[in-house]
């Protein structure tokens, strides 16, 4: 209500005609040079490697060889899947995990401060030393979680080390690695709520509950928007943590498309990887861009 | 009564938190103060010997103070890479929140692709030769910035959207120009979301291990993350040493976020976010 | 064949302005890098050596360098050869991943120095480009692979060593009966699965002797070939069997290591370095374990798969490579090898002709070197023979130990992992 009432008068106020030009275009350069000679034309030479067979010293024009050979490997379908459980869970339990983080964590609850570093612990710690850690925490013999799960009579699972298992242990470590930023975010992102909102809902009779799916989660939109997108992208294309866990083992059970790109790669097979890494920029393209253009769609 | 209710989620919360959150850390803790064989148990218990200094003298002086090298690079390329990235960035996302043109999705689209396309690594050595800048550190934070620069732009967008535009309307009302209206008008204000910038990606170089790996072979040019590899051998592991490397490295980020972390705190309840 | 120019020029132009910009800051002596793996012995060894070798050469620092290693360190290797920012020397397999390297264009051709005299034909020709240019000069000793094993478990059991892979069996049999775990597994350092598989290349010779280079021309569909199918097919009995040791999914190395020395474990499949680790951490168990080959059909034709040891060469890209060759002399030399024995212990035989082995080596390592005495019972691994490896071979062998698939679609799989990499290299015989 308030909100509506808020636009209207926004949307009434007069503007001056010309704002354009106090938002001058070269702030667009600086970003943009660096961008573009670092990223864009490596990723445009890329394009053309891709047609190649390029081995050390070695390259050679061989047309869309290397796609074929691509979708012949027997493990992209399972890397694809697992890219998709990957992306789409970790994205999904960051938001869910992190709302309720962050609902906690503006409330007024004892040591607030104290747990909002808390939870932030794990972004601060590299990729690889959180891997390093859980590995050694997800033993499943030795390891520290099967210990405490033993103890209140619970048969710990193999995490890392049962094919079916592995990608989704990784999944929650990355999620327990990630939620500490999308709490972060979310937190800005209710903070930015006035209070009015709540207090008007109040004087309404509203239940928490009520107030939580009418005015928390419809106002820190943009918020949300930002944690999905950069966590499903993250998902998508992650790589770092699925290596240092398990290199997309056992086997091949927890490969996703970029370990296996990688896995090219380090064969040296350069072409080849550079060819799924084109493969993957479209399977991201293909799945994120729709869910991320709906998210980001201008509310105005 | 509603204060109990208060103590008792407070104290869940905080149980929480201990368990999920505190834990791991204290195993990593524990474990880089124990002997390689009691470390090698891997056992989340306390150390029967503890060897705290021994371990962290060993990890620094490793491979000829190594430690020390890999701190300074890192320090030059987090801190250079991190100060252009803010800066950059807020001003793509100035314009691109403010000013609407046809560019815009174009631009979005680059800031996205900046975020999903995974880097072309080879391709990219090449370049930075043709350049004649590869194994520098300027070209790591000329990297950096190339990777990082979309995180950047989406956050300084998400919350230029948040100030409302009558307070350019207003500065520019006062005389301002474009450069005034950014730098004392629109900087100030970003307080908030800079320091989230600033901790984030921080963060992030700071923990990246893969693209240094490639762009600053040798020695010299060691970074933080690859001291790890000092100690993860696949041969032989001494998880002491691993472990304690693990704490040494985290540390830097540590007092980085605790620096900051109190003006995240104050400077989003100041209200500057509000309304 | 196209090649990239611009990036060999480049390079050379880098090295150029490098160069200039060492002469600023001159120095009585000459720096040589070496680019080693970051194992524990390696890094003890070559500091070692570096540390005799400038006793002796004022006017040589030798600067050792660590890099990853597993998979990680060969992609290091060649992303640096490939960019020309190698160091002088490096440390690196023979055999199969030298040849990935393209020894010709990115090593310098050692044959004519005469310190190659000194090392072993048969090591020379695992260096070699096979047009006459010989790279490298070994780094450690030469290892044995097959399995090594607890003598007290035997003792107390009253086994004896087996001769055929039923004998073998028959021996887990016995000793599954008791608390100690038959076989050791330890797929959490996934190149160990390997072992099996590639130590038995020895039975697969016996059965077909042309085999390498039947499958170097890609006349070989492995899922079709009997000898190789029993290879893929070990660690397929011995999973099947229940013979691994419970965690032997998680275990690593080093876990596996620590059964076998406390007796917790009966047989371990691995090459003999292991021995150095063994004597790292548990000296005083080393003497209770012995070491035999992967038994195959017939107790007639027993032997052993033999590794050449990893080799030290020289970067196109050293600025020093006279300097380098001094050091190599040195290591190719009698003193090299007794530095190495002094630190890390004799875990085999030298490629080095002047070297000889003290008498009283570690018991597996004496074991190992009874099948090297009679050149009918030993033959070296595939690896040495062609240059065709899959990358993808210890995640299949994974998937085969931990029945996620059969031996015969493991041979399928790894077949395709094999012509990649065939085509990739450009050899005949594989479109």
């Amino acid at each position: 209500m308030t909100l509506f009432g808020r636009r209207t008068a926004l949307a009434n106020q007069s503007r001056p005609l010309n704002l354009q030009s106090y938002y001058p275009l070269w702030f667009y350069v600086p970003a943009g040079v660096i961008y573009g000679l670092m990223f864009l034309l490596p990723t445009f030479a890329s394009l053309y490697f891709s047609l190649t067979r390029w081995t050390l010293f070695n390259q050679e024009f061989i047309g869309f060889e290397n796609f074929v050979e691509f979708f012949n490997e027997p493990f992209l379908l399972k890397g694809l899947v697992n890219t998709f459980i990957f992306g789409f869970s970790t994205s999904a339990g960051k938001v869910i995990v992190g709302m309720g983080l962050a609902v906690l964590l503006t409330s007024n609850i004892y040591m607030r401060g104290l747990l909002r570093s808390v939870v932030f612990f794990p972004v601060l710690v590299s990729t690889i030393g959180i891997g390093i850690t859980f590995n050694v925490l997800m033993d499943p013999q030795d390891g520290v979680i099967n210990a405490a799960l033993a103890i209140v009579g619970i048969d710990g699972p193999h995490w890392l080390t049962s094919p079916k298992m592995a990608i989704y242990s990784v999944a929650l470590v990355e999620i327990w690695r990630g939620v500490g930023l999308a709490t972060l975010i979310l937190i800005a992102g209710l903070m930015a709520i006035p209070d009015d909102f709540y207090e008007a809902a109040r004087l309404d009779g509203a239940s928490a509950w009520h107030q939580f799916w009418r005015i928390t989660v419809p106002l820190s939109r943009p918020a949300i928007a930002t944690v999905l997108t950069l966590s499903l992208i993250d998902g998508l294309r992650t790589f770092d943590l699925v290596w240092a866990m398990t290199r997309g083992g056992p086997g091949f059970s927890s490969d996703v498309l970029a370990s296996v790109i990688y896995k090219q790669y380090q064969a040296g097979f350069y072409g080849l990887s550079t060819a799924g890494n084109v493969i993957l920029f479209m399977v991201i393209a293909l799945v994120a861009l729709p869910i991320v253009a709906f998210l980001n769609r201008e509310e105005r | 009564m509603f204060s109990t209710r208060r103590l008792i989620i407070s104290v869940v919360a905080f149980a929480g938190a201990l368990v999920f959150f505190v834990v791991p850390f204290i195993f990593i803790a524990l474990t880089a103060v124990k002997t390689k064989q009691e470390a090698s148990l891997l056992q989340l218990t306390w150390p029967t010997e503890t060897q705290l200094w021994q371990n962290l003298v060993a990890v620094i002086e490793a491979r000829d103070f190594m430690m020390i090298q890999a701190f300074i690079n890192s320090a030059i390329i987090t801190v250079g890479s991190v100060t252009l990235i803010v800066l950059f960035s807020a001003m793509v996302g100035f314009v691109l929140n403010r000013r609407k043109t046809s560019w815009n999705k174009m631009i979005m689209f680059l800031v996205l692709s900046g975020l999903m396309i995974p880097p072309a690594i080879v391709p990219t050595i090449w370049l930075l030769q043709q350049l004649g800048i590869f194994r520098t550190l300027h070209s790591m934070v000329l990297v950096e910035v190339a990777y990082n620069i979309s995180f950047g732009i989406l956050l300084y967008r998400a919350f230029f959207s948040t100030i409302p535009r009558e307070l350019d309307e207003a500065a520019i009302m006062d005389g301002a120009g474009p450069v005034t209206l950014f730098f004392k008008v629109m900087l100030p204000l970003l307080k908030p979301v800079t320091v989230t910038n600033i901790v984030v990606l921080s963060v992030i170089i700071f923990n990246d291990f893969v693209h240094p790996l490639y762009y600053l072979p040798g020695d010299d040019n060691v970074t933080i993350q690859l001291t790890l590899y000092n100690f993860q051998s696949m041969f032989n592991t001494s998880y002491n040493l691993l472990f304690m490397n693990v704490l040494v490295i985290t540390v830097p980020m540590l007092i980085v976020f605790l620096i900051f972390n109190r003006q995240i705190v104050s400077g989003m309840t100041s209200g500057a976010l509000k309304g | 064949m196209k090649t990239t120019k611009s990036l060999r020029t480049l390079s050379a132009a880098l090295a150029v302005a490098a160069s200039s910009a060492a002469v600023g800051s001159s120095h009585d002596s000459v720096e040589v890098t070496l680019l080693t793996d970051n194992s524990p012995n390696s890094v003890a060894v070559f500091n070692a050596l570096e540390a005799a070798f400038e006793q002796t050469h004022d006017n040589i620092d030798i600067n050792v360098e660590t890099r990853a290693g597993g998979t990680e360190g060969d992609n290091i290797v060649r992303t640096r050869l490939a960019t020309g920012t190698m160091p002088d020397l490096f440390f690196y397999n023979s055999g199969s991943l030298l040849q990935a390297l393209n020894p010709s264009r990115t090593l310098i051709d050692l044959s004519d120095e005469p310190f190659m005299e000194r090392v072993s034909p048969s090591f020379q020709s695992v260096v070699s480009d096979g047009k006459g240019g010989v790279y490298g000069v070994p780094g450690e000793a030469g290892m044995g692979g097959g399995i090594l094993y607890n003598r007290k478990v035997y003792e107390e059991l009253g086994l004896e060593i087996p001769r055929t892979w039923e004998e073998f069996m028959a021996n887990n049999e016995a000793i599954s009966e008791t608390d100690v775990a038959p076989v050791l597994g330890s797929f959490g350092a996934t190149w160990t699965s390997q072992i099996f598989f590639l130590a038995d290349f020895y039975n697969v010779l016996q059965q077909d002797p042309d085999f390498a280079e039947e499958f170097t021309a890609g006349n070989i569909e492995m899922s079709e070939n009997d000898a190789i199918l029993k290879s893929f097919g070990r660690i397929q009995d011995v999973y099947e069997a229940g013979y691994f040791n419970e965690d032997f999914a998680s275990a690593t190395y080093e876990d596996a290591l620590r059964m076998l020395a406390m007796g917790e474990g009966a047989h371990y499949p691995m090459l003999t370095f292991a021995v150095t680790a063994l004597l790292e951490s548990y000296p005083d168990a080393v003497e209770d374990l012995g070491f035999f080959s992967v038994p195959g059909d017939s107790a007639d034709a027993n032997g052993l798969t033999v590794w050449m040891p990893g080799s030290i060469y020289l970067s196109q890209s050293s600025e020093e490579p006279e300097a380098a060759k001094v050091f190599l002399d040195f290591v190719a030399s009698q003193e090299g090898c007794e530095v190495i024995v002094d630190t890390i212990g004799a875990s085999g035989p030298f490629l080095i002709e002047t070297c000889g082995l003290p008498d009283d080596v570690p018991q597996p390592v004496s074991d190992m070197l009874v099948y090297l005495q009679d050149s009918s019972r030993n033959a070296p691994a595939l690896e040495f023979l062609s240059p065709l490896k899959g990358p993808s071979l210890e995640q299949i062998l994974i998937e085969i130990g931990s029945g996620i698939r059969d031996a015969e679609s493991g041979a399928e799989l790894y077949q395709r992992d094999v012509r990649r990499q065939a085509r990739q290299l450009g050899l005949d015989g594989w479109n």
